[in-house]
């Protein structure tokens, strides 16, 4: 851990929000690509059972 | 050798940005890790800024990448209204909200480094108005694209948006600029000028800079494959009720 | 396209067509503003320039649903899609009809109310004559923010989210040629501008409104 003296703590928040907020939109964009590829393939799947 | 509007078949782009995004994504974090912790460990502290300046890393990059995501979103509104390719109107759709994400970043980033350096949170300087507008003009955009709900109608709509917001967009940066010199003294709460910037900064800068240029590509990729799956998801369940 | 402004024109002025309560809305705003930030003349007739400024483009704003909203509910609008008039023309025209009913209104008033604000005397003739160069800008994009949202069910709102970001430039250069004129600036420059967007958006935006309101109408 280097010293970061008196600004330790405006450093080390600027990191905690931005990888926050990085780690939001990441983790967003991944649930929802996932789910929706589940969902299409659930639909795919039917309709080619129905003909 | 084919052209590149091949990839505006949306089969085409899911199967090649699939191949692409397991590798851009390593890259992007690779990068992103290299970058920051070189920056946050291993860089001396600035004799003006302390160890403020490690705040850089995150905000130089996220700034850039706020405003190379309008670009983006510009460019690819320009082709579905020349071209029609449904894709490049999603992947316009998808770039909005990453956008939105690298412009709080760099505002809350600003922010937190501006409370030591300058005394207080916010100035209206030119450069942060002119972010908080583009924040504006963002939020209007994925705003519209909620709204409406036929996919072309939003397209199109969305598309002129962000044409005519874009010229807004530039106009209003004069504007800031010209209003805020007619206020106070000229600008020069700046960091983020080239030479101001030495080599030990400006290595893992680079870094920084490259991680979030493909970690905004590999979510662009995911998100519009995201816009695709769900848009056909859509047409088969319309498809679904009609012959019932 | 004449017969078409007097009836827009007409609707406007009419019991219910909500003319006069951008004016209303106006004086409200400028009446309210001393309530806020306390009585002193001296801090008002600092901040008169940009309350006048606010007052008008919330007015303004107030209205701007009413330009394609009620034709595109009873067809009117799709008989001007197919009337030999193009669409750029319409968006031009409806435009002008938001700016003689609302922007010309709440130019005239803007000395009236400057005097509750207590704006120094030097003020006046700046303050009028960016409102004059500045309120067509207001409408001409207005009628652009409203073609984007005329589908919609509620597209109040979201037509707010819309114009007020293009609204900045406006804001900034005629408020500051205002101010300039107060100070005894040289108010050239900002006028040039306001006057160069002005003439922009009424020049360039008719075509945006009117592929949107294609779109919209399709």
């Amino acid at each position: 851990m280097p010293d970061l003296g008196k600004y330790a703590e405006a450093v080390l928040s600027s990191y905690a929000v931005s990888l926050v907020l990085l780690l939001i939109l990441v983790g967003l964009s991944w649930r929802r690509s996932m789910r929706i590829k589940k969902a299409l393939q659930d639909i795919e799947k039917r309709q080619k059972k129905n003909g | 050798m084919s052209s590149i509007w091949v990839y505006a078949n949306p089969k085409k782009f899911i199967d090649t940005t699939d191949r692409f995004l397991p590798w851009v994504s390593v890259l992007a974090v690779v990068c992103l890790v290299i970058g920051l912790i070189w920056g946050f460990f291993f860089t001396p502290d600035d004799y003006r800024q302390g160890s403020t300046v490690k705040i850089i890393y995150l905000h130089v990059p996220s700034a850039l990448m706020a405003i190379n995501a309008w670009l983006m979103m510009l460019v690819a509104s320009l082709i579905w209204i020349v071209r029609r390719h449904h894709v490049s109107a999603l992947a316009a759709r998808a770039a909005a909200p990453v956008g939105v994400v690298m412009t709080l970043i760099a505002l809350a980033t600003g922010a937190i480094w501006g409370q030591p350096m300058w005394g207080t949170w916010w100035a209206w300087d030119p450069r942060l108005t002119s972010f908080l507008i583009l924040f504006l003009f963002y939020l209007g955009y994925i705003a519209l694209w909620e709204a409406i709900e036929d996919d072309d109608t939003a397209a199109d709509l969305t598309s002129i948006l962000c044409l005519v917001g874009s010229v807004f967009a530039l106009l209003s940066r004069y504007a800031v600029n010209f209003w805020n010199q007619g206020l106070h003294q000229g600008a020069s709460l700046s960091l983020d000028k080239e030479e101001n910037v030495a080599d030990v900064f400006y290595h893992p800068l680079l870094f920084s800079i490259a991680g979030f240029v493909f970690l905004f590509i590999a979510l662009v990729f995911l998100r519009t494959q995201t816009e695709i799956r769900a848009r056909r998801m859509r047409a088969l369940i319309v498809r679904d009720r009609m012959k019932d | 396209m004449i017969a078409l402004l007097m009836r827009d024109i007409r609707l406007a002025t009419r019991a219910g067509g909500g003319f006069g309560l951008g004016l209303a809305f106006f004086l409200i705003v400028v009446v309210l503003v001393p309530f806020g930030v306390g009585p002193q003349t001296d801090l008002l007739a600092r901040i008169a320039v940009g309350i006048l400024w606010i007052g008008a483009l919330l007015a303004c704003l107030l209205s701007l649903d009413r330009i394609f909203a009620l034709d595109f509910e009873d067809g009117s609008l799709d008989l001007l899609a197919t009337a030999p008039v193009p669409m750029e023309a319409v968006a031009v025209i409806k435009a002008l009809a938001h700016w003689l009913t609302t922007g010309l209104p709440l130019v005239l008033a803007a000395p009236l109310l400057g005097v509750l604000l207590s704006l120094p005397a030097d003020g006046y003739l700046p303050v009028v004559i960016s409102l004059l160069l500045g309120t067509p800008a207001l409408s001409m994009i207005g009628a652009f923010g409203a073609a984007l949202t005329v589908g919609l069910r509620r597209g109040g709102l979201l037509l707010s989210l819309l114009v007020l970001p293009l609204y900045v430039p406006t804001l900034i250069f005629g408020a500051e040629m205002a101010r300039r004129g107060i100070d005894g600036l040289d108010t050239t420059t900002p006028m040039l501008m306001l006057a160069g967007i002005t003439c922009g958006t009424i020049a360039l935006l008719p075509f945006a409104a009117a592929a949107v309101l294609r779109v919209n109408l399709r």
